[in-house]
């Protein structure tokens, strides 16, 4: 189990690297809102990761509070995108 | 018993972050915005369905496997909306298609 946590964790890691490196490329606002969209995801995954691996209640509740506010983030700023333009 | 439920959350552990690589990955290799949020909502949205199924296999409580398919529920509804307004932006906007695009129905008809 700790093994596959460090195996699991290291791929999350460098997924969160990659969104960021996206976010950080040049494009349009669109396109870096999609990498920081990812980017929350990704934190998820790792939380749901923790809970599995340790048992930690903490990381149920984060996972849930991170979750909606991370889908509140994305709306926010899709429809600031969408008035303001590029 | 717990031998086998832990194979299969380490299974359904492995398998969520591979899809999350895999998404990350295509955020660099696909070549327009309407393509990438493609790339970062389905394969993303599966790999949350595996590792909070092993999630909820760890979980020694009813609380626990609540909130987490809580969660769950949460995800699958809001990441179909969260995409669909971002490529609704990026529309509005006019963010170019890639070279590979061919049509595109919504034209000049995005109205409010």
């Amino acid at each position: 189990m700790t093994a596959v946590a460090w195996i699991a964790g290291v791929m999350l890691v460098a997924a969160v690297l990659l969104a960021v490196l996206r976010a950080l490329r040049p494009g349009s606002l669109a396109d870096r809102a999609v990498a920081l969209d990812l980017a929350v995801v990704v934190a998820l995954n790792g939380l749901a990761l923790r809970a599995a691996t340790t048992g930690d209640d903490a990381a149920v509740d984060l996972l849930l509070v991170f979750g909606l506010v991370g889908f509140i983030t994305v709306v926010t700023v899709a429809r600031f995108i969408e008035r303001r333009g590029n | 018993m717990d031998t086998v439920l832990d194979v299969l959350s380490c299974a359904l552990l492995l398998t969520g972050a591979t899809l999350t690589l895999v998404a990350a990955w295509g955020l660099h290799r696909l070549s327009d915005v309407y393509s990438r949020i493609h790339a970062a909502t389905k394969p993303v949205t599966l790999g949350m369905l595996c590792s909070v199924t092993a999630a909820v296999l760890q979980a020694d409580d009813a609380a626990d496997v609540t909130k987490l398919l809580l969660a769950l529920v949460l995800l699958f509804t809001t990441a179909p909306v969260a995409a669909s307004m971002l490529s609704r932006a990026a529309h509005a906007n006019r963010v170019p298609m890639g070279p590979d695009a061919t049509l595109d129905e919504l034209g000049d008809h995005l109205g409010d």
